[in-house]
């Protein structure tokens, strides 16, 4: 904050959106949407910074994907305003859509491609330079080289979600939107993605995740939104939540291990994925 | 349209052109089944009709590339619904890429592959006997008028992988437009059936474009019937175009 006069002497205006300016990588207010009769966004506001994970919740139908659309420029909001990267979706949208990668919870990839192919049909889409390079290495990074080859309709469902986050990587969008990344996941492949995310939001990408997990919000997000009845009704730290609850009362339990530790120290470190993938982050 | 959109679009053609290729399915019905019911007409029920040429694979041929086009044409209806339904197509659309090449793109593998079986079916046409003494301002007449016939079929079925509800109904509008055919010029003269089969046959497109195509291939007057059918097929196009284009906007922001 103390050098922020001496920042924007040093870089010219154009080029601060790149740059760690306190401007929100996401910033909603007022947002509203309906389907018909449906009220589905009452009244949106919230605001995420840049290099963070904003995680929305809510329960299936609150409009979280309906919040992630109109963010994507896929859909045009009834009232409000959105901005991403600095850039307003309804008048720039060609400009948000520079700045911003979105991974759907039907994991669009191409079936037919294979997952090299799909990652050069990306890269090309998005003329970046030497798009095989740029496959290549992403099929590394997220231990799939020996699968590139295949078809993606052979891959699991953890390979498809990986291959997913993979394509929205290419030409190093500042702000991805990941709605519902883990839904249909066993719970290797969940922690899995869970690292990648984090990955991605420690090298200075803006996350927003939508996610019916909570635990998911719980260990991912810097800050977390709960969308209810068209609005957001709390906002703020996983600490800041918490207290919003009575404080903690101490009482005695057993420490039991949860199923999902026991089946993760049964079949943990079995698969060559998932060892592969241990090496490559640490 | 800029490079850019053309760059995209190129990069959309490969990716059907691959879902073509690798889907046997497809080969089959629009290249495989148009030479059988070649080879069934003409050699099975050929030798009991009465076309008026001295030879009925000369008769024959344009009315199985008409068919082989619009049993093609259905694919990419098909296509395009399991885009929107597999969240592709918005993935696409959330992408610094030119939206327009999305449909294009759909829309240019339409015309690459039919005019590939339509190039297989003249060659296997020619090994049935096909003879032809056209020159090439009348071999190019012919593309034309198949490729105005691919186009404006397409861009139907693009209203058709639009609106669809499912991927039956995506592909089932291109039955009637298979059949069409069948009561047209395409296989036999239309002066031997009833009255008001006879009416229907005159006045269809198929029959004005299946004696254009005749006529250009036979080196004989193509009179009236290719105005009539280049009506038919701009009609056609710039209808299905705009309905096409009304469907998208509905489908995207």
């Amino acid at each position: 904050m103390l050098d922020l006069g001496l920042l924007l002497t040093l870089y010219p205006p154009m080029n601060r959106g790149a740059m760690n300016t306190p401007e929100p990588a996401i910033r909603i207010s007022g947002l509203q949407k309906s389907y018909k009769d449906l009220h589905v966004l009452k009244g949106v506001d919230f605001d995420v910074a840049r290099g963070s994970i904003f995680a929305l919740l809510g329960s299936n139908g609150a409009g979280k994907t309906t919040v992630v659309r109109i963010l994507s420029t896929l859909l045009k909001a009834d009232a409000g305003t959105a901005a991403v990267n600095g850039f307003d979706v309804a008048a720039e949208p060609g400009k948000v859509r520079e700045s911003i990668s979105l991974t759907g919870q039907f994991a669009a990839v191409d079936p037919i491609l294979t997952g090299r192919e799909n990652l050069v049909m990306i890269a090309k889409l998005r003329q970046v330079e030497r798009p095989k390079e740029v496959a290549d290495g992403l099929l590394e990074r997220f231990g799939l080289t020996e699968a590139g080859g295949r078809r993606v309709a052979t891959y699991s469902g953890g390979m498809r979600r990986r291959l997913d986050i993979a394509m929205s990587l290419i030409g190093d969008p500042p702000v991805i939107f990941l709605d519902e990344p883990t839904t249909g996941l066993d719970p290797e492949a969940r922690i899995e993605v869970w690292g990648i995310v984090q990955n991605l939001a420690d090298n200075g990408t803006t996350v927003l995740l939508t996610t019916q997990y909570l635990d998911e919000a719980e260990k991912l997000a810097d800050r977390i939104a709960i969308l209810h009845q068209g609005v957001i009704i709390v906002n703020g730290t996983l600490a800041e939540l918490r207290a919003l609850l009575p404080s903690a009362t101490v009482e005695y339990v057993e420490r039991q291990p949860s199923l999902e530790e026991v089946f993760l120290a049964l079949v943990g470190d079995k698969t060559p994925n998932g060892k592969q993938d241990k090496e490559e982050r640490s | 349209m800029s490079a850019h959109t053309v760059s995209n679009a190129g990069v959309m053609l490969g990716r059907s052109m691959r879902h073509i290729t690798r889907s046997l399915d497809t080969i089959i019905t629009v290249t495989i089944t148009p030479i059988a019911l070649m080879l069934l007409f003409v050699y099975v029920f050929g030798g009991a009709i009465q076309a008026g040429t001295d030879n009925y694979v000369n008769y024959l041929l344009p009315g199985i590339l008409l068919i082989a086009i619009a049993s093609g044409i259905a694919y990419t209806a098909y296509r395009l619904y399991g885009d929107l339904q597999s969240g592709i197509f918005e993935r696409f659309h959330s992408m610094p890429i030119a939206r327009s090449a999305v449909l294009w793109g759909h829309v240019l593998t339409s015309l690459v592959s039919n005019l590939i079986s339509v190039v297989v079916i003249v060659l296997v046409g020619l090994l049935m006997g096909f003879r032809t003494s056209a020159g090439p301002l009348a071999w190019l007449a012919v593309a034309g008028i198949l490729i105005l016939f691919t186009l404006a079929l397409t861009w139907l079925a693009v209203i058709a992988g639009l609106t669809a509800s499912s991927p039956d109904g995506a592909s089932a509008f291109s039955y009637p437009l298979i059949f069409l055919p069948f009561i047209s010029s395409a296989f036999v003269p239309t002066d031997t059936m009833p009255a008001p089969v006879e009416w229907f046959a005159q006045h269809q497109p198929v029959t004005s474009i299946a004696n254009t195509i005749r006529a250009l291939f036979a080196e004989q007057p193509v009179g009236d019937d290719i105005w009539v059918a280049l009506a038919w097929l701009v009609g056609i196009l710039v209808v299905a175009y705009a309905f096409a284009m009304a469907a998208y906007h509905r489908k995207i922001a």
